[in-house]
């Protein structure tokens, strides 16, 4: 399977004589020496990420950990020092202007942290701009911005203006104008993060419909893992712009890389991020308490169980057994793994 | 003696003093020792200043400072036949604009031009308190004789703002544009706001006649554009960098985001620079008579002239019943635009 968006060899650094300083980034100076010492930012370092179509690739880390600049240099609004993109198969560096213009309206749509609408603009005229923009035909820029209006649960706002609306709702709009856009690809920095705890996670839940429904290929970005775990179908963890650590969120949680995820993740509500397949051992015993579907939560399970540590339960997906979960193993994997001894803390923040 | 011969003898520069010595103009220090005789004396015994003047009495070769001014008066005055084919082509629209408003506005009938501005106050502000002010001071002007040269101090504030606003606004997105064109482009508008409102009619005398309606028209944009650069430019520069990068990131094209971005964004501080022009060619428009500026300004010369306080003190008030209805029609404008975005 070629991946939706390849990342290779990436480096981004900030300053006047960033080409320069490529070389001594790649034979291995670090974050605080270069600023130190040659008075540039490192960005990015040495990314390596394959996006898939009709997934959703989250990529986290602490502010400051280059998470808006990698996502910025996938519809090239910052160039990179070195490194290859390729959406769908093109180097996106060799685009010229009009090109890459058409691959912003095209191919890909972006919803930002802080909304970005125009607030001249009423709600509708924002789901219509990307549209109107292309030069598409007003009676369709109409339908299909009051559709995706419509779809984000803001039928009636349609004359409103911005200035008018809750933080919510505005981002919303920032929904609609992306979908209406009608791309493959939607880029998404940090887009709940301004937004109400209660609100966000309605948010969410609406990214989540949407996706079931749409299958987009998703790039979003956060710094927060809860949010990470209930969206990522593939997890990137990025710390002083470098990659710690990518792929499946279960996997991550139950075999973090470094200590310092094990720190990031050690927070977490492992009961209810953690699902039944992750625990999985093959068959063996004789005798089951129960069946249990794969993607459930153990939260979930322990309720069932009642708490009970000797039950034992085939695990199914669908009709078919895939294997038991003894409730020993699980008790277990609710247990972050210690981190070995000697090892010093990892920052946290 | 003059004080500092003894400085040219032993640099060796005698020779190169006293190459030609010819009569020059007395210095304005000698014409006073003439005339004062002993007091001067006495001074030289002194240490005076080494200027232009004083030196020059020690070395011929050292020209005096009144050639510095003479020297510029003769370089203008060598360049002023070049500098007029160019600019007098050029500026000659302004003229026919000048004159062409004036005329418009002085042979329209009141009852036709009374509504008319009236319209224009309620369209731009929308706000009837505002419009009913307006129509309350064009009526008191009618009703003191001094409806005419109100309106063509009007017409020559129109005409003015207009052209600063049309070429102000591009000059000032291109200062938005490039960190140099501001750099360079700044000093200039800091001069042309410093410099005494007299000092810069002064080049604009040489160069065009004092008949020529363009003459003042030049005076007053060049005063009143200042505003509408600066805060276009400010404006631009201020928008939300998130809206832009939308903009960007939503494929637009420049001009794209020029006209859907920029410029609306940019508006209410754009705005507030043409309510400044307004009265910065409104206060102009009075210096500008005494360059044949036609209004009510040629009344507040004449108050000063001749004396005739009321003359003068009406015209005067009447520029500031002007000035506070250009005023508070174009603030309604801008608050209008401002309400919209902030709507609640
Ligand atoms: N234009 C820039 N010039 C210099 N440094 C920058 C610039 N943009 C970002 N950086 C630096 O790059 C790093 C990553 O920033 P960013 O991608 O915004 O982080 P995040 O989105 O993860 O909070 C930070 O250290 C930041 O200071
Ligand atoms: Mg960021």
């Amino acid at each position: 399977m070629t991946a939706k968006i390849s990342i290779r060899h990436l480096y981004k650094i900030f300053g006047p004589r960033e080409k320069e300083m490529v070389a001594k980034v790649k034979a291995g100076i670090d974050k605080p020496t270069l600023l130190e010492q040659h008075s540039h930012v490192l960005g990015l370092d040495d990314i390596n990420v394959d996006i898939q179509a009709g997934q959703t690739t989250v990529i986290m880390g602490l502010s400051g950990s280059g998470k808006s600049t990698l996502i910025r240099h996938l519809n090239r609004l910052i160039d990179p020092t070195a490194g290859e993109i390729r959406v769908d198969g093109d180097d996106i560096m060799k685009l010229g202007k009009s090109e890459l213009r058409r691959l912003r309206q095209k191919k890909m749509s972006m919803v930002f942290q802080k909304f970005a609408l125009l607030p001249h603009r009423t709600v509708l005229q924002n789901a219509m701009m990307p549209l109107s923009v292309q030069g598409v035909a007003a009676s369709e820029q109409d339908r299909e911005a009051r559709k995706w209006l419509a779809r984000v649960g803001l039928d009636g706002f349609e004359d409103r203006y911005p200035a008018q609306l809750s933080g919510g709702m505005q981002q919303r709009v920032g929904i609609a104008r992306a979908l209406t856009a009608n791309t493959d690809i939607m880029l998404m920095d940090e887009a709940f993060s301004a937004l109400d705890p209660l609100i966000r996670t309605d948010m969410q839940n609406l990214l989540l419909e949407l996706q079931a429904e749409l299958h987009k290929t998703i790039v979003f970005i956060t710094h927060d893992l809860d949010e990470a775990l209930k969206l990522a179908d593939h997890l990137v963890i990025l710390k002083d712009g470098a990659v710690v650590q990518q792929g499946e969120p279960q996997q991550i949680l139950l075999e973090p890389a470094t200590p310092y995820i094990e720190d990031f993740v050690s927070d977490i509500n492992r009961a209810r991020v953690l699902r039944v397949g992750s625990v999985t051992s093959p068959l063996s015993a004789s005798r089951f308490d129960g069946d249990i579907d794969a993607g459930s939560t153990l939260e979930k399970l322990i309720a069932l169980s009642d708490g009970d540590t000797n039950h034992v339960y085939r695990v199914m997906r669908g009709d078919e057994v895939i294997g038991q979960l003894d409730m020993k193993d699980l008790v277990k994997a609710l247990v972050p793994r210690v981190r070995s001894s000697g090892e010093s803390g990892a920052p946290k923040g | 003696m003059a004080a500092y011969d003894n400085l040219f003898d032993t640099l060796g520069l005698r020779d190169w003093c006293d190459a030609d010595k010819s009569e020059a103009p007395m210095s304005m220090a000698q014409l006073l020792s003439q005339t004062q005789g002993a007091d001067a004396a006495a001074e030289e015994t002194g240490l005076p200043f080494p200027s232009l003047d004083v030196l020059h009495e020690s070395c011929h070769a050292i020209g005096q400072t009144r050639d510095l001014t003479a020297g510029l008066e003769e370089g203008f005055l060598s360049i002023r036949g070049q500098l007029k084919t160019v600019l007098d082509p050029i500026t000659q629209p302004l003229s026919w604009m000048l004159d062409g408003t004036l005329y418009v506005f002085e042979t329209t009938p009141w009852w036709v031009m009374i509504p008319l501005l009236l319209l224009l106050s309620w369209v731009v502000s929308r706000s009837r308190a505002v419009t009913a002010f307006v129509a309350v001071v064009l009526l008191f002007f009618a009703l003191i004789d001094h409806y005419e040269v109100a309106m063509q101090t009007l017409a020559i504030v129109f005409v003015c703002t207009g052209l600063s606003v049309l070429l102000g606004v591009p000059i000032g997105i291109g200062m938005s544009r490039s960190n140099t064109a501001q750099r360079l482009i700044v000093p200039i508008l800091d001069l042309l706001q410093t410099l005494p409102t007299f000092v810069y009619l002064i080049p604009l005398i040489f160069l065009f006649s004092v008949t020529e309606s363009k003459l003042y028209g030049i005076a007053i944009i060049l005063y009143a554009i200042v505003p509408v650069i600066r805060l276009t430019d400010l404006g631009i520069r201020l928008v939300d960098q998130d809206v832009v990068e939308a903009a960007n990131a939503f494929g637009m094209t420049p001009n794209q985001k020029l006209f859907r971005v920029e410029l609306p964004l940019a508006l209410p501080n754009i705005m507030a620079g043409v309510n400044q022009t307004i009265m910065m060619s409104l206060a102009m428009v009075v210096i500008a008579s005494l360059v044949s500026a036609p209004g009510l300004g040629v009344l507040v010369l004449r108050g000063i002239r001749n004396l005739e306080l009321g003359v003068g003190i009406v015209a005067g008030l009447g520029i500031v019943l002007l000035a506070v209805i250009l005023d508070r029609v174009s603030k309604a404008a801008l608050s209008r635009v401002d309400k919209q975005r902030n709507a609640q």
